[in-house]
């Protein structure tokens, strides 16, 4: 242990190591200055870590102990190992849940980058009426997405829907259109559900993106002889990745998690055909009282999240890299 | 702005109907709510085939769904507890986010770079991924059915954000600033909270709008925390109330809907620039 207050840092080429080891070796050699810092910082930071540990960290590591443990409602479990997960992975209705998952975070988010792109290109072009058209668009993003879709479910009704009564009168349906009753009608239409739910947010977020590409470059490549849809793919596509990236990473894991809308829409059903994980573990973990069957079918989301979460750090890291050896 | 240049014509085509039919899509399920909301009982269950389905308006408005909403459930009480879980654990996350953010932007300490990104990673954990084992934590606590429950667990989700929307604001403050105030005396705790933080007011009332908003709107917590009628909150009161079974009590349904969305909407219409800002900033960092 060096004495507190001795100064020896500045001097010495850093070394290579983890950040863990460089912290230790500069929590030694720090100056009574730096250590007044590190005190001051380390008390901004309490109230955050506190919550953060308490009501994520711990029931975290509390999660995956529940998950290991066979825990009913009002009974501590026993520890049984991966019984758990090996329960769901045979069973069918978890099987059918992990699939819906998968094709309703592709589906939805492909159809969400395709129609908000097309409006944040739309709006782009617009001259007046935006900033109206752009309030008025993110609507369905700031109302509580359940009171929206309980719209949305009277939309659907069997009976007295709306939308097959527009349908019918444009000629496009002949019967009526049940969009909840069967399983692949009823998954798609909690995908519609989604994507007018999710486009705003694409659409608002890819023209923040776009009102930051310089007019010049589309001269530049007009001038090229370039048509519109060759400049879109050749300079407003490249230019834009960085933010397309970072809004479909969030994006897709919001609806691999999502839990309200199938909720609302189709409760899991018809016959449990349209759950997805957070719906299904709702259904073991709460309404059947199952604790620990519940934790580890929601656990189960957690290798997809961590490895959306590790590629979105990975992607913004070598962003970061790129624009300083850019820029300055 | 060359993109669709040319004949009148072609911005019809490709600009404005395809934008009209855009917004209309996404307002129609509000202007459905609200007809909805105002349709007596007999007009609202024709079936959609019949040819007196009117389905676009009412010739009879009635506030008989509005009334029952009123005198036979709690809507009342559920306005009050999802108005004070926002208030409360906005301000929570608002502290926590504030203090955080300041430090992490500003102050250079060991494992600060760590400490940020896991803040980062904390922001994409989604609630659905924890509710069964925080609901354990809440019972272990013995905060169960009770407001406090979720005006603790909200900030959650909230502080993070309100930590990495108010770094990247931090950044774009001069250090000079703060500098300046301490020649003149002030210690480092007074530069931060008089002259730092004043000069943040505009992200701190983004961070503010966003995180009340997303406040509002939370669902999987408020379902599985709280049980008792008095303490829901309007989304949970209003579908576990007005649902009975199969029999979904349309009418007061959409107007528990309408006035669950209308203080939200209101507040975000004062600050939709914030709230665009929070939104943009918060994706790029």
């Amino acid at each position: 242990m060096a004495a507190s207050g001795t100064r020896v840092s500045s001097l010495r080429p850093s070394r290579p190591g983890s950040p863990l080891a460089s912290g230790l070796r500069r929590l030694r050699q720090a100056t009574a200055t730096e250590r007044r810092e590190w005190r001051f910082a380390l008390v901004l930071l309490m109230p955050a870590i506190v919550m953060i540990g308490t009501f994520v960290a711990y029931p975290f590591v509390r999660g995956i102990w529940l998950s290991l443990t066979d825990t009913v409602v009002g009974r501590e479990g026993e520890f049984v190992g991966f019984q758990n997960f090996a329960k769901l992975w045979d069973d069918s209705i978890f099987r059918r849940a992990a699939q819906n998952t998968v094709l309703y975070t592709a589906a939805a988010t492909l159809l969400k980058l395709t129609v908000g792109m097309v409006v944040a290109l739309m709006l782009n072009n617009l001259l007046g009426f935006k900033r109206i058209l752009r309030a008025s668009m993110l609507l369905p993003w700031i109302v509580p997405t359940v009171l929206s879709t309980l719209a949305w479910k009277w939309m659907l009704d069997p009976t007295f829907s709306i939308l097959n009564w527009v349908l019918f009168q444009l000629g496009l349906i002949r019967f009526r259109v049940d969009w909840l009753g069967g399983p692949v009608m009823a998954l798609w239409s909690v995908i519609l559900v989604n994507v007018w739910r999710g486009t705003p947010f694409f659409a608002i977020t890819l023209l923040a993106g776009l009102q930051t590409i310089s007019p010049e470059v589309y001269e530049a490549a007009s001038i090229d002889g370039a048509n519109a849809w060759q400049r879109f793919w050749t300079v407003t596509w490249p230019l834009l990745m960085p933010v397309t990236m970072v809004v479909m990473l969030f994006s897709v894991i919001q609806t691999f998690a999502d839990f309200q809308l199938v909720y609302i829409l189709t409760g899991g059903g018809p016959a449990n055909s349209t759950h997805l994980f957070a719906t299904y573990a709702y259904q073991v973990g709460v309404a059947t009282g199952k604790l620990g069957e519940g934790a580890a079918a929601s656990l189960a989301m957690f290798p997809v999240l961590f490895m959306v979460v590790l590629f979105q750090l990975w992607y913004i890291r070598r962003g970061e890299g790129g624009v300083k050896k850019r820029g300055a | 702005m060359a993109a669709v240049a040319g004949a009148w014509w072609k911005r019809w085509v490709f600009l404005y109907l395809p934008l009209g039919a855009f917004v209309i899509v996404t307002l129609f399920p509000f202007y459905y709510m609200a007809v909805t909301s105002l349709r007596p009982d007999r007009e609202m269950y024709i079936p959609w085939n019949r040819p007196n389905f009117a389905p676009f308006w009412t010739l009879k408005p009635t506030l008989e769904h509005f009334a029952l909403l009123f005198r036979e459930t709690l809507f009342a009480r559920w306005l009050l507890n999802t108005l004070i879980i926002s208030v409360l654990s906005t301000g929570i996350a608002l502290f926590c986010g504030l203090l955080a953010a300041y430090a992490l932007a500003r102050l250079r300490f060991p494992l600060g770079g760590t400490l940020g990104t896991s803040i980062f990673v904390t922001y994409l954990v989604p609630q659905t991924l924890l509710f069964i084992p925080l609901g354990e934590v809440i019972r272990s606590f013995r905060l169960s059915d009770s407001l406090w429950a979720l005006i603790l667990t909200y900030p959650t989700f909230l502080i993070p954000f309100c930590t990495w929307l108010m770094m990247g604001y931090f950044r774009t403050i001069p250090k000079e600033l703060e500098e300046c105030a301490q020649i003149d005396g002030a210690t480092r705790v007074q530069a931060m909270v008089r002259i730092v933080f004043p000069v943040a007011m505009p992200g701190i009332l983004s961070a503010a709008i966003f995180a009340f908003t997303h406040a509002w709107n939370e669902f999987i917590y408020a379902l599985v925390f709280l049980s008792s009628a008095t303490n829901k909150t309007i989304p949970v009161g209003v579908v576990s109330e007005l649902v009975r079974g199969d029999t979904f009590f349309w009418g007061p349904l959409m107007a528990g809907a309408l006035l669950g969305s209308v203080p939200v909407a209101f507040i975000y219409s004062f600050f939709v620039e914030n709230y665009v800002s929070a939104m943009t900033g918060a994706v790029k960092g």
